[in-house]
Order: structure tokens, then C-alpha cells, then sequence
């Protein structure tokens, strides 16, 4: 009999079999799972086995019923590593208690779309994940009708054991593990009634918890290998500038400075994909033994840069922004009915621009890579959101096949979209091959906020007309960004308004941007949100009342065809928001604003309560409503909304990016303002809508809505509306 | 490079580093500690938070000339086996995300609580908001801050 024991195992995950007096430095992904669980959430005497019997890529089972589970996907703080695996283990019937969670690699012949991005895991997962647990749990079910005799629909599965309930015998999985693996895997089984969910719906702690609050090294930045050194690189001051000339003679000669070098991550004739945004492929690199001695060699380089393209400035920005929306240069991507004419029959017009500055991503651990590239392969370990597409560039860049080349997905210090563009992966690996050593990369805080890969500027128009009796008769939307445009020509309130135009005006800049958590969304929904509050206030209506009728229309009588929501759902969660939040009855001091947005495949809609101290703003309550279909996890799932929440009400409030001559005016925490403790709000509570639909994402959707929650709130607390962010400008200006 | 004597998490280790070196360095470069992490440079997130004889510090702008000859502790001298009521509360309100700033926020949750054993929303506020965590996890780490003083 053939064991299928570590089959498909790559050789720098160096997993051991047995659980040693804790972790050693380096990534034993097995043993820091063992030890994530605080001894009261698992079986006391959980032992590993001698023997994993491999069922397919996601699953190992001992011969003692230890059940390891991969995580397939990048992990940068939105918890699939738990959520994932234990949308396996409820198909399988593991008994969580006995779960071990692994992080894969890289691997794509097991593992499909190993991407952190969109809000997308838990949602293209959900079959597959499934399909990956009732198979193996089949397998073990066949297996056991052989050993014990009998047929299989006599058999059931709970909690790891077989029983035999007519002749009173139960096995563990553990005892038909090796059977298990030798059998056939089925085209097809039939999943479980969501009904029957055991552990979907149930709240199960974040599988590397513990190793968290203990310091374990489980980021990229904890990495250590043999023999490897540090690395940081040099990029210019500004955007728009490129190195002229390099005097490394000071650097060179300094303690523990190995090497500085040049380096160019696009050379000629390689084709970027969409992941390789990168403002700055020419660099510098500095190489040492330690972190501080090549941060010391780094301020010694004496580095020329030249101009090459235009250096752009803040209040140029905002004056090509603006002059944009009053051109007539905009490209039309939605129009229904005769707008001109409406706007002309109007009994009311309200016209209102919305902006919003850059924003740097700022994930807390560093931008950072290790690489170890040889004349025939390529090791590289660190935090990534899209290692296939890395892999992808390091065959161009390195030329080297891909079986050639390995990528492991460390935990991420958070991603936010900053980590889908790979181009430090690849700097960390031309290093490496240039100084023929193991190399760790790492960013300075200075370097990481002043590199790019920025959420775009965006500013936009919003023009509605009312009739006598305040129906919305003519809406337009004119946006533009640097670059692009944040409008999505066919989302609410398209559909449900006869004469609706859309038009993208979009601009060009040589600051290079990204996807940032909710792209285009986590702008245009304060914009939105905010606007529809102005426009139900102008029409004499409740700002509740007036979206859910908008929602009616977009239900009984859709304007085009192309509404990218459903209309019933985005209206169900507002009237729950209303419902939970106590909506109409005011309380002394306590001002509320409300909020409803679709993106990310879910609908959020939430009421923010602000109360002034002393003329500064504090939100002192925030009612959340989801609807993300079936809640994996609930706990985790809360987590998420309420760091989306706090996400979004921090950077439309407080955070900025600008620039003057090319040059990022923050670059560390001292300038750039984020989000802290005092300015959090006192309390987020959260409610799902139970409605069985299959599950949706998290990472993102909780995150747009809130800025206009947050800004109809002030309006109702200063009497003043916010246009413009991060708002504590206009704010401030109030005195 | 010089030799420098440093007590660490109750073990004395001589180090050679050059002397301008941060404290965070040594700690993660030299003595392979890297629970306390990186996150600025400049005191401003929290990231590296240590107690040097008690004491909440940001161990990034502490040169190793410092902090001879007093105690310092770390992440991974806070309990043996995770077992500090701080780390313990962490766990029961399952409070990280990302997870990265969290041992930070943990070192200077136990300072404040070693020194005020029933902390007001207000006490918690001002400790804390040298600890940036950009997941968000505020309200949780000051849920789980009280829960902690509770099982102290």
C-alpha cells in the first residue's frame, strides 16, 4: 500500500513532524499552528502523528486523526486563514479541536486563484473549498464501509468519527486515514444543506492568535535565513526624477556594507503586467550585514538626480482637477432619457464637487522581501497579495522557468491593496542574484510612504434636479482622478432616475497609484452618500425614506438595463440599519448620520452617531448592517466591518498625501496623520442580514459607506455640509 | 563596533554593535528577538514598544548606550507561554487583524495596567494612542485592556 505521505511538499517550507520546545526563527508553519491554539480551545493531549496520509492538496490526515488543513491564500489580516480552512473542515466534519492550519505557498497545481485582493477569497472559495472537504470526508466514508462491512449510506460523519449507528461502532479518522488516501477521489458529492452547518456560523478565534500576542515570528520582516543579508534600497526624491549619477565611495567603506549596486527592475524589452506598477525602477541598493549600519550607508550615498519628467505639486493638482469638470471633454459611459431637458424643467437645482487627496496605503509592517536567487532557481519568502502574478514578472526579469521558482506568502503586517504590486519581490531577487547572496529587503518607513502605488486624487460633480414636489427628476455624475475617474457609470442611484448621465473626464500624472482597499469606492461612496443626504434634505424628505424610494423605482420600474445591484438587498439592509439604530427618535447632543453602499459583491449600510466635546468631533456610536450571505465566521467577519469602519472614518477625516515639485510632503507618521485610539469610535456594533444567499466578502465593503456617514453626522452637529477631505481641514476652519 | 553588556527578558547578553545603535535593532538583528517590530522609525506608531525597568518605551529611538544595565523586557519576556492576563484578554476578544502592531499595544497595555490597576476609558485613551494600528482593532484592545484589569 502506497502512503501518500508530504506528497507535493516544497523544500524551504520546512515543515517538521514534531512540535519542539517552541518555534525556532524561520517559518515552521506546522508547529506555530500547533501552538496558535491556547491549550482550553483544544483536545488536552493534542499530539502530532507519525504519519500524514495525504488526501488532496488541502488536506493531511494522521493516523492519529490530526487533521492539517492548507490556508491557500495570502493572509494580510482579513482572516481567511481561518475562515477558509474552516469552510473545508465543515464539509470534511473534522473536528476543529484537531485542525491544524497551514499557510501553502505558491502552489498552483493544487490551489486556484491565490490571491488577497477585492474582497474576493471567501466568495470564488466557497465551492471549491467545500467540493475539497466532501471529497476527502467520502473518501474516509468509503473506506470505513470497507473495514467495517458495511455500506456507506449506513455510515455518518460528525466531529472526525464514522459511526455505524445499527451495530453501535465508531471509528476515528484517524483509523481509516490510510485507507482513505488510497481511495478514489469522486467526480462529484453532494454538499450539505447550509442548514446542517456545524461549524460555518459558529465564531472561531484566528487560528495564529496566539502566536500573535506571544511576538512569534509569522511576518516577512521576521524572516531569517543562513547566511542572509539586509538589503534597502535608494529611490529619488520625487516623481518625475531619475538617478544622474552615484558616488558610493563613503558607503562602501562603512561597517558591516558589503555591497552597493544599481539595479533596474524593468529591463528593455520586458512587458510589465498590470502588477508591475512601479514609479521607480531604477534604484539604488545598499547591502550589509545589518538593518542600521545600511540605514547609516544609506544617508552617506552621495546620489545626483536629474529631472526628467514634470514635477507636480498639490495646488496643481487640485486646479487640473477642477478645470477638468468644467471642460466638456467628458467621455459618456451612462445616459438615460434627456437629461438637458429635465435640468431645464427643474424646479430645483443642487450642484455639489466632492475631492479627495492621495492616500498612501501605510501598511504597518514595511514594504519588505527575502530572496535567495542561484544560477538555477529562485527562493524568495515574504508578504504578498498576488504571488502567481510575482512569479509571473520574476520569469521575465530573471529568466528562470517557473518550476524554477518558489514564492512562500508570509503573514502580511497588512496589505490595503499595497502589496498586489509585487515590484519589491523582484528588487529583492536582482539583488540577491547581483551580490550572489540570500538577501532580505527591507523599506524604511521614509521609504515605503514616499515610493508611490498611492490611491489616485479624485474629484467629482454631482448635479440633481427636483421637481415642485422634490422627486428626483435628473441626475449627473462628472468624475475625474489622477488618474482615471472614481465613477462606476452604472451603480445606485442609476436605475431608479428617468434622466441619468455619467461622464469620465480622466487625467494622467506621473505619481504612480493603485488599487487602495475599495478602489474608486472608498471615495465615491462619501461622495455619493453625502449628496443624496443634501438632495433628500432639498426635497423635504428623511434621508432613509428618500433612498428606499429610489430603491422602489430601481425595483418596479429600472431605468436601463445595466444596474449593477439588487435592489431589494441594498434596500433590506437600510431598513434594518433603521430599524436596529432606533432611527428618528433624537437623543440631546447626539447627532446621526446615515449611510448605504454596494461593492465588493456586499451591501452595507450603517447610522453614525457624533457628539462634540469641546468643538472637536467624537463618533460615539456606529450601527452597522450587513448583508454578505451566509457569515463564515462571525467573529472574524465583525472584526473585519468594524477595522473597515475605523479604516474609512480615519483616512476621510484625518489623512492626506500631497505634494510639492514632485516631493511626498508626509512621509512618516509624524506628518502623515492616521487614525488613533482617542479618535476611534466608542463603540461599532453589527448586524448581519440571515438569509442563506452563499457568502461574500468583507475585507473592504464596510469601509465606504462610513465617510458619508461621518459627514452627515457634522452636517447635523456644525450645520455644515463637508466636501472636501480629509475633513478635519474644513472642520478646523470652523473654529 | 563596541561590546555593550544588556540584561534582556532576565538574561544578560554581550553584544558588538556599533554604539549608535537603536535598541530595536539589537533586539531583533542581533539577538534574533523579533516579536518587537519595526514600524517608523521615530517613535511615532508604537510598533516597538518595550518596558525598560517597567516603563513603556519605543525601543526604535533608545540607543543600545541607553539602556545598559536595566532591565528591559520584551514580547517574548512578557510570560513564558502566553499566558499574561494582557495577551490572555487578547486572545479571548480575538483582537488582531493584521496582527503586526499588536505586540506594541500589548507592552503598553501592561504598563499602564502595571501602574494603574483599574484604568478609566480616558486612562486607556491617553496610554494608548501612541499605538497606531492601522487594521483598526481599537475598540477591541480597549475592550480587551478592561477585560485584562478585571483578571488581574
Amino acid at each position: 500500500m502506497v502512503n501518500n505521505t508530504d506528497r507535493n511538499r516544497r523544500s524551504f517550507l520546512k515543515v517538521s513532524a514534531a512540535v519542539g520546545g517552541g518555534m525556532a526563527i524561520g517559518f515552521n508553519f506546522l508547529a506555530c499552528q500547533v501552538e496558535s491554539k491556547i491549550p482550553e480551545f483544544i483536545a488536552p493531549n493534542l499530539q502530532l502523528p507519525e504519519n500524514w496520509n495525504t488526501l488532496n492538496g488541502f488536506l493531511r490526515i494522521g493516523e492519529n486523526g490530526i487533521v492539517t488543513i492548507m490556508s491557500p491564500n495570502p493572509e494580510i489580516g482579513q482572516n481567511v486563514k481561518t475562515s477558509m480552512p474552516m469552510i473545508v473542515a465543515e464539509e470534511l466534519d473534522a473536528d476543529w479541536d484537531r485542525v491544524i492550519v497551514e499557510q501553502a505557498g505558491l502552489d498552483t497545481e493544487n490551489f486556484q486563484r491565490q490571491v488577497a485582493g477585492g474582497s474576493q477569497s471567501i466568495r470564488f472559495g466557497w465551492k471549491g473549498l467545500r467540493e475539497t472537504g466532501a471529497k476527502a470526508r467520502h473518501m474516509l466514508v468509503s473506506a470505513a464501509s470497507k473495514k467495517l462491512d458495511v455500506p456507506m449510506d449506513e455510515l455518518t460523519t460528525s466531529k472526525g468519527k464514522i459511526y455505524h449507528k445499527a451495530s453501535d461502532r465508531v471509528l476515528d479518522y484517524g483509523e481509516v486515514a490510510v485507507a482513505a488516501a488510497n481511495e478514489e477521489v469522486p467526480e462529484e458529492v453532494t454538499l450539505k444543506d447550509p442548514k446542517d452547518f456545524a461549524l460555518i456560523g459558529t465564531s472561531v478565534r484566528n487560528v495564529d492568535g496566539f502566536n500573535i500576542v506571544q511576538g512569534k515570528p509569522l511576518f516577512g520582516l521576521d524572516t531569517m535565513e543562513e547566511g542572509m543579508k539586509i538589503a534597502m534600497i535608494v529611490h529619488p526624491p520625487a516623481f518625475g526624477m531619475n538617478i544622474k549619477s552615484l558616488d558610493d565611495s563613503i558607503a562602501k567603506g562603512m561597517n558591516g556594507i558589503t555591497d552597493v549596486i544599481r539595479i533596474n527592475v524593468e529591463p528593455e524589452g520586458w512587458n510589465p503586467q498590470w502588477s508591475d506598477v512601479n514609479a521607480y525602477p531604477e534604484l539604488v541598493a545598499v547591502v550589509g550585514e545589518s538593518t542600521w549600519q545600511v540605514m547609516k550607508a544609506k544617508k552617506a550615498l552621495k546620489i545626483e538626480w536629474e529631472k526628467v519628467t514634470d514635477l507636480e505639486s498639490s495646488v496643481g493638482h487640485e486646479a487640473v482637477m477642477k478645470s477638468a469638470l468644467s471642460s466638456n471633454k467628458g467621455e459618456v459611459t451612462r445616459k438615460n432619457g434627456d437629461p438637458d431637458a429635465a435640468f431645464a424643467e427643474a424646479d430645483k437645482i443642487i450642484e455639489k464637487t466632492y475631492s479627495a487627496p492621495f492616500l498612501a496605503h501605510n501598511t504597518m509592517e514595511p514594504i519588505n522581501f527575502y530572496a535567495n536567487v542561484t544560477d538555477d532557481k529562485a527562493e524568495l519568502i515574504g508578504p504578498i497579495q498576488t504571488p502567481s502574478f510575482l512569479e509571473g514578472t520574476l520569469e521575465g526579469v530573471l529568466g528562470l522557468p517557473k518550476e524554477k521558482i518558489s514564492i512562500m506568502m508570509t503573514r502580511m503586517g497588512g496589505g490595503f491593496g499595497r502589496r498586489l504590486y509585487g515590484h519589491f519581490g523582484t528588487e529583492a531577487a536582482l539583488i540577491s542574484q547581483a551580490v550572489k547572496s540570500p538577501v532580505k529587503l527591507i523599506y524604511t518607513r521614509e521609504d515605503d510612504m514616499t515610493q508611490g502605488t498611492y490611491r489616485p486624487a479624485y474629484m467629482v460633480t454631482y448635479k440633481a434636479g427636483l421637481d415642485k414636489d422634490g422627486h428626483l427628476m435628473a441626475f449627473q455624475i462628472k468624475g475625474t482622478g489622477l488618474p482615471g475617474s472614481p465613477v462606476f457609470a452604472d451603480r445606485y442611484p442609476a436605475g431608479a432616475v428617468e434622466n441619468y448621465q455619467v461622464e469620465n473626464i480622466p487625467l494622467e500624472t506621473n505619481i504612480s497609484t493603485g488599487a487602495w482597499r475599495a478602489p474608486r469606492s472608498n471615495f465615491i461612496a462619501t461622495a455619493e452618500q453625502s449628496f443624496l443626504d443634501e438632495i433628500a434634505e432639498a426635497a423635504g424628505k428623511d434621508p432613509i425614506e428618500f433612498r428606499l424610494g429610489l430603491f422602489e423605482k430601481a425595483k418596479n420600474k429600472p431605468i436601463g438595463e445595466k444596474n449593477d445591484y439588487d435592489a431589494e438587498r441594498y434596500a433590506g439592509v437600510l431598513k434594518l440599519v433603521k430599524e436596529k439604530a432606533n432611527w428618528g427618535i433624537e437623543k440631546p447632543g447626539v447627532h446621526r448620520g446615515v449611510s448605504a453602499y454596494f461593492c465588493h459583491n456586499t451591501y452595507v449600510a450603517q447610522v453614525l452617531d457624533v457628539v462634540m466635546e469641546d468643538g472637536v468631533p467624537k463618533v460615539s456610536n456606529v450601527c452597522c448592517v450587513v448583508d454578505c450571505g451566509i457569515v463564515v465566521n462571525p467573529e472574524g467577519a465583525i472584526n473585519q466591518i468594524e477595522g473597515g469602519i475605523v479604516d474609512g472614518i480615519g483616512h476621510a477625516m484625518y489623512s492626506a498625501l500631497s505634494f510639492e515639485d514632485g516631493v511626498p510632503q508626509q512621509s512618516n507618521f509624524d506628518k502623515y496623520r492616521l487614525i488613533r485610539h482617542k479618535e476611534a469610535p466608542e463603540k461599532i456594533e453589527v448586524h448581519f442580514v440571515d438569509n442563506g444567499i452563499d457568502p461574500t466578502g468583507l475585507g473592504e465593503p464596510s469601509l465606504p459607506p462610513i465617510g458619508a456617514a461621518l459627514a452627515n453626522a457634522m452636517y447635523k452637529a456644525t450645520g455644515k455640509r463637508l466636501y472636501s477631505q480629509p475633513f478635519i481641514k474644513e472642520i478646523e476652519l470652523l473654529g | 563596533m563596541a561590546q555593550f553588556k544588556i540584561k534582556v527578558n532576565g538574561v544578560e547578553h554581550q553584544v558588538d554593535v556599533d554604539a549608535d545603535t537603536p535598541l530595536l535593532w539589537v533586539l531583533r538583528d542581533t539577538l534574533k528577538l523579533v516579536g518587537t517590530k519595526y514600524g517608523c522609525g521615530i517613535a511615532q506608531c508604537g510598533a516597538c514598544t518595550i518596558h525598560i525597568n517597567g516603563t513603556a518605551l519605543r525601543s526604535c529611538i533608545l540607543s543600545i548606550e541607553a539602556v545598559e544595565g536595566k532591565e528591559i523586557t520584551t514580547i517574548e519576556g512578557l510570560s513564558e507561554d502566553g499566558s499574561h492576563p494582557v495577551q490572555q484578554a487578547w486572545i479571548e476578544h480575538d483582537v488582531p487583524q493584521c496582527g503586526y502592531c499588536q505586540a506594541g499595544q500589548i507592552m503598553t497595555a501592561s504598563a499602564l495596567l502595571a501602574e494603574n490597576k483599574n484604568p478609566s476609558d480616558n486612562d486607556i485613551e491617553e496610554a494608548m494612542n501612541g499605538n497606531i494600528c492601522r487594521c483598526g482593532t481599537y475598540t477591541r484592545i480597549k475592550a480587551a485592556i478592561k477585560t485584562a484589569a478585571k483578571n488581574s
